[in-house]
């Protein structure tokens, strides 16, 4: 499987969107934000199972690390209360700072793993939280022919 | 005909799909209809400018000076509370963008198959399991999202909102997961205000009728009996929704779930998301994790609009993504007209028929919440809302009929008949 090798600017900026997956959130432990480590069916020529899955995995810890109900969120809880919560004008919240942190891990992820291989993964807060996205570009090493043209029209002029 | 293109920039707030209303510059959201939330903030702030006015001098010199400077602290608490549920965003969840919805869809169309012509489409709803329980997520034919579990749709906002509790006409917006405990903390501090001042109200004119009689004490402080009046009629609402919230809260349910009894009766599911442990339940909602809002409101984004010489302009190409999704997808969901259109007759006259049942099945139930406050609140809310929303046992027709309810672009948003929307519930008069 011969690859040529995006980089992220060429990627946001030239590249032509072939088709959007979507890894789904997974609510079998409630409401608390996680997401499906199902290796969705169309990257399987794409990336390697392992990398999206600890991707998913990753993020997933950080998301338990934000949603955390114990000592710290209780302390800044009653703060906020004792002080009818104008502090959070001033203060960035223990969920704030993790959604920095995870868009930092997930750029970075960009970089080194999925914008070489022509995908690209969409920070889940842009979309409410709901779904993480993984644009697939067109894999110039491979043939030109991509799955769903009209798709892809839709997508690049969406985009 | 030439055609000029401007490309400015806007704030993703000005785009936003749903009926709420912006100031500052995106950071204050609410719902259009605020006469209520004006009327709220005029009885809070009227009664309690009253009792600076007449009570507080006397009882400062009289009894203590501690009275009045607690009863200003309690009130810029009510009123920081009120503003906060009012002016923040509630979990509102976006809707999906094309490609999102589009991806659902052919999911949907995979796991229904072929569906025979003329034949109704099965409803969209995924089964998931939660804590060993079955739970069914529903599909939001105006958001295009199947909906995560908690969140309903509301008809008066046009927004799903995460873990939806009611749309509260008194505070002007909707309550959901961000500010649920805001929403909480303003019927506590209030239930205290009204306690505090009616109280102090007693203890002023209990005083001052010693030394010159009751009559003369009147004569002298008119603004007594008003507060008095406000204050009696508040504290039995107030406190009452203080209490029911108090008791949902214990259960870790929401008042959405609880109208539609999603966990009680027999055959229903046990609420997989209650830790089983009061405290505990009570600690997660109240001390849990501050959820900051997934709305992009302030985000700035192009907008391309294009004017010809000639005629009128053309609508802006970018400005409304969601709008010209609709219909660029429409299409592609042929099973859903065929349904909608033959089923909307057959809603009507279930709609009618099942008005009388919701009045007389709701309100038994709603008695274990604290009674004075149903008995004025609830007969009051059932009018308002419109009936099938309000469906406690009757999950088959439910799921029947749902489908096409949701999809009633043309029906004024009170009307519409979201089976899952929100509930409107009236305090009686505020404070």
């Amino acid at each position: 499987m011969a690859r040529e090798f995006h980089n992220l600017q060429e990627l946001r900026h030239n590249a032509s969107l072939v088709t959007k997956v979507f890894v789904q959130r997974d609510y079998t432990e409630g409401t608390v934000c996680r997401f499906q480590a199902k290796f969705p069916s169309e990257l399987d020529h794409r990336i390697e199972r392992t990398l999206l899955e600890e991707t998913v995995k990753t993020l997933n810890s950080y998301y338990v690390e934000a949603e955390k109900i114990g000592g710290q969120s209780y302390l800044e809880g009653c703060l906020a209360c004792a002080t009818a919560y104008i502090v959070f004008l001033c203060m960035e919240t223990r969920y704030e700072k993790v959604l920095k942190k995870i868009s930092g891990y997930i750029h970075e992820q960009n970089e080194k793993i999925y914008a070489p291989r022509g995908l690209l993964l969409t920070d889940p807060v842009e979309r409410g939280m709901r779904v993480l996205e993984i644009s697939v570009f067109e894999d110039r090493g491979s043939s030109s022919s991509s799955p769903s043209s009209s798709m892809s029209s839709a997508g690049s002029s969406a985009r | 005909m030439s055609a000029v293109m401007i490309t400015r920039k806007v704030r993703k707030w000005e785009k936003l799909p749903g009926k709420n209303t912006f100031c500052c510059d995106g950071r204050v959201m609410m719902a259009r209809q605020k006469g209520v939330f004006y009327l709220t903030l005029f009885l809070i702030v009227g009664t309690c400018s009253l009792f600076f006015a007449f009570e507080c001098p006397y009882l400062a010199v009289h009894l203590s000076p501690s009275v009045p400077v607690f009863a200003i602290v309690l009130f810029f608490f009510v009123i920081a509370m009120l503003l906060r549920t009012s002016f923040s965003d509630p979990g509102v969840l976006p809707r999906a963008l094309p490609e999102e919805a589009t991806f659902i869809e052919m999911e949907i169309e995979a796991a229904n198959g072929n569906v025979p012509a003329g034949q109704r489409a099965p409803p969209r709803i995924r089964n998931v399991q939660i804590n060993n329980q079955i739970v069914k997520l529903k599909y939001c034919y105006t958001c295009k999202i199947f909906r995560p579990p908690r969140a309903s749709h509301c008809s008066i906002c046009d927004n799903c909102v995460d873990r939806f509790d009611h749309h509260c006409p008194w505070v002007g917006n909707c309550v959901g997961k961000r500010n649920y405990r805001y929403f909480y903390m303003f019927t506590l501090s209030l239930s205290l205000l009204t306690i505090y001042i009616f109280t102090f109200d007693i203890v002023h004119v209990v005083m001052r009728s010693v030394d010159k009689g009751f009559l003369n004490t009147l004569k002298e402080t008119p603004g007594t009996v008003l507060e008095v009046l406000v204050c009696f009629f508040t504290l039995w609402s107030v406190v009452g929704l203080t209490g029911f919230h108090t008791y949902l809260i214990s259960l870790n349910q929401t008042t959405n779930e609880d109208i539609k009894g999603s966990w009680s009766g027999k055959n229903r599911v046990q609420n997989p998301y209650s830790h089983k442990n009061c405290f505990k339940n009570c600690f997660e909602v109240l001390c849990g994790p501050t959820f900051p809002s997934v709305l992009d409101r302030r985000g700035l984004m192009q907008e391309d609009s294009s004017f010809s010489a000639a005629s009128a302009s053309l609508p802006p190409s970018r400005s409304n993504p969601v709008s010209q999704t609709t219909k660029t997808t429409a299409p592609l969901i042929r099973n859903e007209h065929t349904p909608d259109e033959t089923k909307r007759s057959i809603a009507a006259p279930e709609e009618k028929s099942s008005s009388p049942r919701e009045e007389k099945g709701s309100s038994p139930r709603e008695e274990k919440g604290s009674s004075p406050r149903e008995e004025k609140g609830s007969s009051p809310r059932e009018e308002k809302s419109s009936s099938p929303r309000e469906e406690k046992g009757s999950s088959p027709r439910e799921e029947k009929s749902s489908s096409p309810r949701e999809e009633t672009p043309k029906v004024p948003p009170l009307a519409s008949p979201e089976p899952d929307a929100e509930v409107s519930v009236t305090k009686g008069p505020a404070h």
